[in-house]
């Protein structure tokens, strides 16, 4: 599905990303998780081209992505949320969605019926989503007052509405509360289930931890554990990077 | 009566030209190339009625789209910037297409009148709506069918998805382009449109004002363009014509006993808006407001019935 061959980042001196590598499955739930500043917003950046890669391929069923304009690669199927929310605050809820609608494949509308008709069927699908989304009845709000946990899922719904075969998740349960998050967990379930590859990146442990299938753990820009939830949770390495090693913090103590 | 048709022509003309920067306004580009546009469209038709003896129709088309296909080769540069770099670039357009017309000479001898466009003397003679019977009332008519018809395709524009996706590059560039949107492309079909748009102006003014010089073309016309859509808001192109009607009606025409003082008004009134009321005038929860309005007014019908 998508594979990532020693991506490299840098800013100035800085090595945001620094030889990474992984491939991700199709249909798999793929947590990219890692302490702050370990590189892993960067990572979704450098996928989703909003700024050229240093070094390396990502490479989407077999097509490097980097030789692809950004807005093309929604295109050749990836879509993403962001880490803090970015929606068109002065369009409505179902406008945002149109913004970014692609039809199914096979099933496209013509140039001039996509930017200048405003196409019932596709206002009923956008409707359907919407419902999916739980902001069925907030179709015609401004997508600026809603709530923060209803924003967070319209971010959700606008990426989906590309017909996206990778999704990229930027920390999508940021401040929500316990029970968000329990639907969010429902929701990116779901979206496994249609058969779409979701790569999520997250801080949230309740989230990572029950939906993904393979992990793995960044630091400093480099990868430093690969696996299922379980193995992830009792790594050695992680629990360092994470909590600080047990001899460092004796250190600091003495 | 005179008098008042005369600021119709004045609001109208300046309509157009506050709805070019309002149409570009949407994706979020600030752009002082509308009175180059202006001039532009001014020059061409002109000439072309003049100079060729073209009807005012084909000579308005002519001109507006030529504006239009200087304006699309403009956004190719002008929109890599962003911001204040965008302002300095479409004022530089702006001079280069004042200063062009004012170099330009070009007199030809119609009927036994030189005419045509005399450098630093202006361009004096465009008297297609005299020569040929056009009473002032005309004018004014051709002029607001015209604004009245951009109006029209503006909001119809809101209505499809070119309209969504024009304010939603102008709400957020990152999400617009992660959503799929071809920004450059967005953008420059929105600075090609302002410029037709902005061409149609220009060409009725040389028009409904018989006379035009480089003096017209300076950058407090580019400023008047993008202080209408400014001050209107950007919700509605109603908002456009009421801040036309503001400016132009009131504070230019109705103030006009203060002199050029009220020039500082207009200005004055800028920083208020930018500061009060940043969104505009006439914003959503205004447009909310009215709709409620009327909606009460149905509401209250109904149980009348």
């Amino acid at each position: 599905m998508i594979e990532v061959r020693n991506l490299v980042k840098h800013f100035g001196g800085v090595r945001a990303v620094d030889g990474l590598d992984f491939k991700i499955k199709q249909g798999e739930v793929f947590g990219l998780i890692g302490p702050n500043g370990s590189g892993k917003s960067t990572t979704v950046n450098l996928i989703c081209g909003v700024f050229p890669t240093t070094d390396g391929e990502i490479l989407l069923d077999g097509i490097d992505l980097c030789a692809i304009a950004p807005h093309n690669r929604v295109d050749a199927g990836v879509a993403r949320t962001f880490q803090n929310i970015r929606l068109f605050g002065e369009l409505t809820v179902w406008q945002n969605l149109w913004v970014a609608w692609r039809d199914q494949p096979g099933q496209e509308q013509s140039w001039i019926s996509n930017w200048f008709r405003r196409s019932p069927t596709r206002r009923q699908e956008i409707q359907k989503l919407l419902e999916f989304s739980g902001l069925g009845d907030k179709a015609n709000h401004l997508a600026s007052n809603l709530a923060f946990g209803e924003q967070r899922c319209l971010e959700l719904a606008r990426a989906m509405a590309s017909k996206p075969k990778l999704i990229l998740l930027d920390e999508p349960a940021a401040g929500m509360n316990s029970a968000e998050i329990k639907d969010l967990c429902k929701r990116v379930l779901t979206m496994k289930e249609m058969g779409m590859t979701v790569l999520l990146v997250e801080h949230v442990m309740e989230l990572v931890m029950n939906v993904t299938d393979r992990i793995i753990v960044l630091n400093f820009g480099k990868p430093i554990a690969e696996g299922t939830p379980v193995e992830i949770q009792n790594n050695e390495a992680v629990k360092s990077a994470y909590f600080g090693s047990s001899e460092n913090t004796e250190g600091g103590a003495s | 009566m005179t008098y008042f048709l005369g600021i119709l022509q004045t609001i109208g003309v300046h309509t157009l030209l506050g709805l070019s920067a309002y149409l570009l306004l949407l994706t979020g580009q600030l752009s002082l190339a509308q009175a180059g546009f202006f001039a532009i469209g001014a020059y061409v038709s002109g000439i072309l009625t003049v100079i060729f003896g073209l009807h005012i129709f084909p000579a308005l088309a002519i001109g507006a789209f030529i504006a239009g296909f200087f304006a699309f080769l403009v956004g190719f540069p002008a929109l890599r910037v962003k911001g204040l770099m965008l302002v300095v670039a479409t004022i530089a357009f702006s001079e280069i297409v004042r200063l062009f017309f004012f170099n330009l000479s070009w007199r030809v001898i119609i009927n036994g009148i030189e005419v045509g466009p005399d450098s630093t003397q202006g361009f004096r003679e465009i008297r297609y709506f005299a020569a040929n019977g056009w009473e002032q009332i005309d004018i004014v008519g051709l002029i607001w069918f015209l604004v009245i018809a951009v109006m029209l395709v503006l909001w119809w524009l809101d209505q499809v998805r070119a309209g969504a996706v024009l304010r939603a590059v102008g709400a957020d560039e990152l999400a617009a382009q992660s959503s799929g949107i071809n920004l450059t492309r967005v953008k420059i079909a929105a600075m090609t449109g302002g410029g037709v748009i902005a061409g149609i102006g220009g060409g009725l003014f040389a028009h409904s004002t018989t006379y035009i010089d480089h003096h017209t073309f300076v950058i407090l016309l580019a400023t008047f363009a993008v202080s209408y859509p400014i001050l209107g808001g950007l919700r509605s192109v109603v908002g456009t014509l009421v801040a036309v009607i503001f400016i132009q009606g009131f504070i230019i025409e109705g103030l006009r006993f203060i002199g050029d003082y009220r020039y500082l008004i207009f200005g004055l009134l800028i920083v208020l808006v930018m500061n009060l009321r940043p969104q505009g005038m006439i914003d959503g929860h205004f447009l909310a407001d009215i709709k409620k309005l009327l909606g009460r007014k149905t509401m209250r019908g109904k149980v009348d019935d």
